[in-house]
């Protein structure tokens, strides 16, 4: 299968936009139900979940572009990527704000007790740093200039996903299908990078030949990839 | 174990005057009824019908003179019946008061068992008929770390336990919720928990004059959504001890089973005290958040009632016996 890319026009004023919207959509629905008073009587808890989830959600949206984009043979997905990561950055920032400020009253004395103590925070804290550092190198200066780097760091959103699925897990008290189906398909998107990994592997050490430069190859590779 | 009631510091304060606040809620409470039966939320409410047939109830729940109270803002009624933890009609906070007419309260029946001189089963009218209702407000803390103020309306434990004789066996006295393997509720077709509901108090526990078994709240019949026809309510204790819509009481030598504690016992011990300073595996209990309230408030020592009920556990360790 091969999806052509419909130009870089299409892609920046009508594809992104569409995308901006549909994932600017939890934040409307929220704040425009919280003025409502719609979220019940303890609204505090319903957007702190709700940030959260959506953060999750994202991220493993994130993570499944390049899949997608192999299996649709549509290389110019990626060009979606940093956009989507940067949205799951601006909801895990909206959940640990309210977490630190509501919660904790800006108390960082409780925040690095929590860390210490409370396993479902030390993971979802890790999560959040990893998330932070992505977020913080993500303009395509800062890329060009970490060259090799930059791919090793960003390679961490993988440990950011489990910490992610490990935070919710924990943080439940009865009710764990939400966290074990996440998790499932965070497995799914893990699992088929290694697969991937482990056929070029074993291609590589078969066939000494060096390898061919493909469609997706120029589409993947730092230089070329234009967000 | 020996049955004496002493009554405890704060119902020798007893007040039987509503004061101005509460007065001024309850008159805006009615109002903002009246208008949401004009509007969308009439949902909200789904009064027992087993209490509403039995004779004068509801006079005698409005007509509750108030004998305990908290000095600190009474949480809305909306509040109090649209966010619940009633696993029994789902797992969300929203999920009670949506499903609160599955559960059918026409025709309420209580088993006594055990350990006591007149076991059987009980009616919601026998229970009733003899006894006074009183309106008590206590705060409610919930292991998850929120909490409440509420006005119930109910009677003491120890007025209906005294009258089904307990023996000198009777150490604890266990609890359950309705549960109809043919026919279960909504949340009970998962196995989120293993049905039925159990709880479970010692008997000293039971009989001390803050537990309380509530049959309304705001002066109206209990809601389906807030554990109808008939609630335990142990201030003390996080709310998951209350258990609600009780068709069994059991006089026992041996600690009960009781349902948080099978699930996960590492998590939920057999007391559950409110207690700051002894923290859940995973999560602290040092601070909650009072609904209605934007930060986190200091969680109190027993939920603010260790001048009633400390002196029972004295010597224990509350960190080994949570």
């Amino acid at each position: 299968m091969h999806i052509k890319s419909p130009g870089i026009n299409a892609i920046r004023w009508r594809y992104k936009p569409v995308l901006h919207l549909l994932l600017i959509m939890p934040t409307v629905y929220l704040l425009s139900f919280l003025f409502l008073g719609k979220l019940g009587a303890n609204p505090v808890e319903v957007i702190t979940h709700e940030t959260g989830e959506w953060g999750l959600r994202i991220l493993l949206l994130s993570l499944a572009v390049t899949p997608a984009a192999r299996i649709f043979g549509a290389g110019w997905f990626v060009q979606f990527r940093r956009l989507i990561g940067l949205y799951c950055f601006f909801y895990i920032l909206m959940h640990f704000s309210i977490y630190l400020l509501l919660d904790l009253s800006l108390d960082f004395g409780y925040l690095l007790d929590d860390i210490i103590d409370r396993k479902y925070i030390t993971v979802g804290f890790g999560s959040f740093v990893i998330l932070f550092l992505l977020a913080i190198t993500s303009p395509i200066g800062i890329r060009r200039r970490m060259g090799q780097v930059w791919t090793r760091l960003h390679q961490l959103v993988y440990i950011a996903g489990v910490l992610g699925v490990l935070h919710f897990l924990w943080s439940t008290k009865a009710d764990d299908t939400e966290p074990f189906v996440y998790g499932g398909i965070l497995l799914l998107l893990i699992g088929y990078r290694a697969v991937r990994y482990l056929k070029k592997r074993v291609k590589s050490i078969s066939t000494s030949r060096a390898r061919p430069t493909s469609e997706f190859a120029k589409h993947f590779s730092a230089r070329s990839e234009s967000y | 174990m020996a049955l004496i009631r002493i009554p405890a510091a704060s119902q020798l304060t007893e007040n039987t005057v509503t004061d101005e606040r509460l007065f001024r809620k309850r008159r805006q409470f009615i109002k903002s009824g009246m208008a949401a039966g004009v509007g969308v939320s009439l949902s909200a409410y789904f009064p027992a019908l087993a209490l509403a047939s039995v004779q004068g109830l509801s006079e005698k729940i409005a007509a509750s003179p108030n004998t305990m109270k908290v000095d600190e803002e009474v949480n809305s009624f909306e509040d109090i019946t649209t966010y619940n933890n009633f696993y029994e009609l789902g797992l969300g906070k929203g999920d009670p008061v949506k499903n609160a007419d599955k559960l059918k309260t026409d025709s309420w029946s209580v088993a006594v068992e055990g350990e006591c001189a007149k076991p059987g089963n009980y009616t919601l009218e026998d229970i009733l008929k003899p006894l006074d209702i009183e309106e008590r407000i206590y705060r409610f803390r919930c292991v998850e770390a929120w909490s409440m103020v509420i006005p119930w309306n109910g009677f003491p434990l120890s007025a209906l336990l005294n009258r089904f004789e307990p023996t000198g066996n009777a150490k604890y006295v266990a609890f359950e919720t309705i549960y109809d393997k043919e026919d279960p509720l909504p949340g009970q077709k998962r196995k989120a928990l293993d049905w039925p509901y159990r709880e479970g108090l010692r008997m000293d526990e039971a009989m001390n004059p803050l537990t309380f078994m509530a049959v309304g709240l705001y002066g109206k019949i209990m809601p389906n959504q807030n554990g109808a026809p008939m609630r335990l309510v142990v201030p003390w204790k996080y709310g998951f001890k209350s258990i609600k819509s009780i068709v069994k009481i059991r006089f026992t030598e041996e600690e009960p089973e009781t349902s948080w504690n099978l699930a996960n016992a590492r998590e939920y011990g057999f007391y559950s005290n409110v207690n700051p300073k002894v923290n859940h595996r995973r999560w602290s209990q040092a601070r909650e958040r009072r609904i209605g309230e934007l930060f986190k408030r200091e969680t109190l020592m027993f939920n603010g009632y260790e001048e009633e009920v400390a002196a029972m556990y004295a010597g224990m360790d509350l960190k080994e016996f949570y």
